[in-house]
């Protein structure tokens, strides 16, 4: 069937392939375009700027608050995530009554729309709300959450860790159901306690599902918008003002095109250089999978 | 329970006790949040901060929900997000079986190169290309329609994680059900109609189960193309909930978010093994 065949390999491929140019690859190369050009709103005309987008990103009194906010967030979704994440897997990786039902509570989440969970935990975190409500009853006089810098911070993370986390849980269960129980028969023999099991056996057989798992954890936090824009608008001030919604805000609130490309480019560069590495770590421990 | 031969400082009866304890303290951000939005959506707006805070209301009014579709066109809303999302599985369902099976199963010069090319497009956050995107949907003509909410989801990183799954699925599929296909004279699309296609159900499903909510969750999109009112999706019209001040209008708010939520929470629990592991090879994603 050879020459035949391939054609019809081409005409199956064809959809996808020119969608991914169209809808991917080109805008990528017209973004790299805008990046080198002053656009002005009104005329629509570009005008050539050369390095002068990039050069504005140094001197951008906003850009390391971003940065910064931008690590803080990615930083304490990942830890918290795995943490969290590798607590429930091994908590839930034994029979007893209810595994199902808490595994399935704490999936849930992931199925509820990000803007309505968002908008939802907006209103708890009010003032008035029920979260400080809660810690009224046991004598605490919770802080305006949404409202100053640091809470906020730990609101939008909280709240994007919990509506995720069961993600997670879901890959570590699979991993951890693959460390053959012989393993843990003979540490068992030897004599070892529970906690040198885990720390011995169990974390390092199953840290290449930690390591994968924790690079798609920055990359998603990396492009969190619907959470940001929802719970906080990047405020008060900068304090949750991330990469991905100043890019938003640089391009559609202040319409300047060629500056909010140019930041949109550092953002595709964190991936990229995250996703590499992901990449290559699976390649590496590639036998270790299954 | 597993046999444990090392002493231990308390009973398992009291071990028990401890793991459900933990459980359910950890469950409570998971759980309330949903059961106290359906809880508030029932209250009136001067209980909605009532201290202490508390499930019920002596009072529960159903207000909320028919406000909510007297102060926008809600019902037109929830048909445009239920439609994109159903157009954008059928397509991404097609596209991607195609693709899959072809790199999986077909030989053609360059196949390789190609699906790295494809792989791109997972790789490449939305939010890059959305400028960009905008830009040349203006030209189109097509800002303020839903072409780009349905035409970014299906071909884009969504598709191409589909064709990531199907192509993963075909590599494992045994070949002799196909030769034998082949040696009754079925062509290429007719192994991949009749043979391969019914045989990829799991795997077609976890992709529409995905697929669904990604075009289902879409924010930034309708944000960026859509300003008139009957044509915005859900998540978009969730936060459009507010009084001519500014102010959120809680009540109605959460009413619109409890009819966004709970059908596909529904949903879930009923089919809760397929989006499981659905979500669990999303998360294998490169």
């Amino acid at each position: 069937m050879g020459r035949a065949d391939a054609a019809t390999g081409y005409l199956f491929i064809a959809p996808q392939l020119v969608g991914v140019l169209v809808f991917v690859i080109v805008p990528v190369g017209l973004a790299i375009w805008y990046s080198l050009n002053d656009w002005n709103i009104f005329t629509g005309q570009l005008t050539y700027v050369g390095g002068g987008n990039y050069q504005a990103a140094l001197d951008d009194p906003a850009l390391p608050s971003v940065l910064g906010a931008t690590a803080v967030f990615s930083g304490g979704v990942v830890a918290l995530n795995i943490v969290l994440g590798l607590a429930l897997a091994v908590m839930l990786n034994r029979r007893f009554k209810g595994a199902v039902l808490f595994r399935t509570l704490f999936f849930s989440p992931v199925v509820v729309s990000v803007v309505a969970w968002t908008l939802v935990w907006g209103f708890l975190l009010q003032d008035n709300g029920g979260v400080n409500g809660v810690l009224a009853l046991v004598g605490v006089d919770g802080p305006n959450w949404l409202q100053n810098g640091p809470t906020a911070m730990v609101a939008v993370t909280f709240t994007q860790v919990v509506r995720s986390v069961g993600i997670n849980m879901v890959l570590f269960l699979a991993a951890l159901q693959g460390v053959p129980g012989e393993l843990y028969e003979a540490a068992r023999l030897d004599g070892a306690d529970p906690r040198r099991i885990f720390f011995r056996i169990t974390l390092p057989l199953i840290s290449p599902t930690l390591l994968l798992t924790a690079i798609i954890t920055i990359v998603g936090a990396l492009q969190s918008f619907a959470q940001i824009a929802v719970l906080t608008e990047g405020g008060p001030g900068l304090s949750t003002t991330v990469l991905v919604y100043y890019v938003f805000q640089q391009a559609f609130s202040f319409n300047d095109i060629g500056y909010g490309s140019t930041l949109a480019l550092m953002l595709l560069t964190f991936v990229m250089v995250l996703t590499v590495i992901q990449w290559q770590l699976r390649r590496k421990w590639v036998f270790y999978e299954d | 329970m597993r046999t444990e031969t090392a002493p231990r400082p308390f009973g398992p009866l009291a071990r028990r006790i401890a793991l459900y304890a933990a459980l359910i303290v950890l469950a409570a951000p998971f759980v309330i949040p949903t059961l106290w939005m359906v809880a508030s959506s029932f209250k009136p707006l001067s209980e909605i901060f009532a201290s202490p805070p508390s499930f019920f209301t002596d009072s529960p009014t159903a207000a909320a929900y028919g406000e909510a579709f007297a102060f926008q066109p809600f019902a037109r809303q929830y048909f445009n997000s239920v439609y994109i999302a159903l157009v954008v599985t059928l397509i991404v369902l097609l596209v991607s079986g195609l693709a899959g099976y072809a790199f999986a199963r077909i030989r053609f010069p360059g196949r390789n190169l190609l699906f790295v090319v494809v792989l791109i497009g997972l790789l490449v956050p939305s939010e890059v290309t959305i400028v960009p995107l905008f830009q040349m949907f203006k030209q189109a003509g097509m800002v303020n329609t839903h072409w780009p909410l349905i035409l970014v989801t299906a071909f884009a990183a969504p598709c191409v994680l589909a064709t990531f799954i199907m192509r993963q699925f075909f590599i494992a599929l045994p070949v002799e059900l196909e030769e034998a296909a082949r040696l009754d004279g079925l062509g290429r699309f007719g192994i991949w109609r009749r043979i391969c296609l019914p045989l990829a159900r799991p795997a077609l499903s976890a992709v529409a189960i995905l697929t669904f909510l990604s075009s289902w969750n879409l924010y930034l999109e309708p944000t960026v193309y859509l300003t008139s009112p009957e044509l915005f999706t859900l998540p978009q019209a969730l936060t459009r909930f507010t009084d001519p001040y500014g102010g959120e209008m809680w009540n109605t708010q959460l009413a619109a978010a409890t009819m966004t939520v709970v059908p596909v929470l529904v949903v879930f629990l009923i089919a809760q093994r397929q989006f499981v592991e659905s979500l669990a090879h999303s998360g294998l994603k490169g």
